[in-house]
């Protein structure tokens, strides 16, 4: 049993659950996912773990370094590689060339799913942070609306304290969204509804692990 | 296949099929199963429908009746797996689509007039 799979974010609906309720679920496409290289604790990598790709590329879009890695294997060129450590015992009945399917995950089970967040850009500590901005934005206040305030003291510490929040770059980070549920399985068309949402854009590229549980 | 085609094709497996032709205006009375700790049993609210909101799979509907002269109005999902069934029991002669007027009206003018000819409106 692998740990993962790679895939991408379709997008959100809606559906009902056995009580009837209606739950708010993205919709991912998982896999089928290639093992491109099986890495052993005996063998020469020294540790235990899968290689896989996803998703079809060009051959003309690869330079020989990355072109060498799937003749060695002698699979498909995947547009994305992802590597999941496994456990000694997992990687039994896994070889290169194969396959792993969604049908690894059941209805219940609980994933991480880590995916790059939409980029907002450089935006400032009202947006970023949820800061107030000014508390007083009529009577004359003006080119301070949406600062924020002082960023630290005078005599000590006398500089500004590693981590203060303030204005950057927004988005564009890759993220954890932890122990969400996997509500349907549908392994015909490699799809996976898991409840809540997930970061990042449509056609995002996602990849889905057996949850360590919440921080 | 595009992601929305994937979407529609897993919202369209959870519509039912069984729905009735209604429209606002129209009597219906709406068996509701209800979870009881083990027991289930099923109850029905009977009332007019003042208003319906067609969006696939988050599609609803809302029915009023005046319960110990107190108006209430319930909100159902349209496919939810909990509606054992939509009876229609009466089809109302109205004029727009969403009746909300019937909450600033009680007694007499808070009457539909039937729809004696029932033509097939879809």
């Amino acid at each position: 049993m692998a740990q993962g799979l790679v895939g991408k974010k379709v997008g959100m609906t809606q559906v009902f659950d056995q009580y009837g309720n209606l739950v708010a679920v993205t919709i991912l496409e998982v896999g089928p996912n290639r093992v491109v290289q099986v890495k052993r604790r005996d063998g020469k990598e020294g540790y235990s773990a899968v290689k896989v790709g996803y998703g079809e590329i060009a051959e003309k879009k690869l330079n020989r370094p990355e072109l060498g890695v799937f003749h060695h294997a002698k699979v498909a060129p995947a547009r994305v590689l992802r590597e999941f450590r496994m456990k000694d015992a997992e990687l039994e009945g896994i070889e290169v060339g194969g396959e792993l399917t969604v049908e690894m995950f059941r209805p219940g089970q609980k994933l991480d799913v880590c995916a790059t967040t939409k980029g907002r850009g450089f935006q400032g500590v009202m947006k970023r942070h949820g800061f107030k901005g000014a508390k007083e934005k009529g009577h004359g206040t003006h080119e301070y609306k949406r600062h924020s305030g002082s960023i630290g003291q005078s005599a000590w510490p006398s500089r500004v304290i590693p981590g203060k929040r303030m204005a950057g770059q927004m988005g564009n980070d890759r993220v954890t969204q932890r122990g969400l549920q996997v509500v349907a399985v549908y392994p015909e068309q490699n799809l996976l509804l898991v409840k809540g949402a997930v970061p990042g854009a449509k056609n995002g590229i996602v990849t889905v692990n057996r949850s360590l549980g919440r921080k | 296949m595009s992601g929305l085609s994937v979407i529609q094709k897993i919202e369209e497996l959870q519509l039912r099929t069984d729905v009735p032709a209604f429209r606002p205006g129209d009597t219906l009375r709406v068996h509701v199963r209800i979870q009881e700790g083990e027991k289930e049993r099923v109850q029905v609210f009977e009332g007019v429908c003042i208003y319906r909101h067609n969006d696939g799979i988050r599609s609803t509907f809302t029915v009023r009746k005046i319960s110990y002269s107190v108006g209430v109005e319930r909100i159902f999902p349209l496919h939810s797996p909990r509606l054992l069934m939509i009876e229609v029991k009466e089809r109302g002669r109205v004029r727009r689509s969403r009746l909300f007027y019937l909450r600033d009206r009680v007694g007499k003018s808070a009457r539909i007039r039937a729809l004696r000819d029932v033509r097939h409106d879809g």
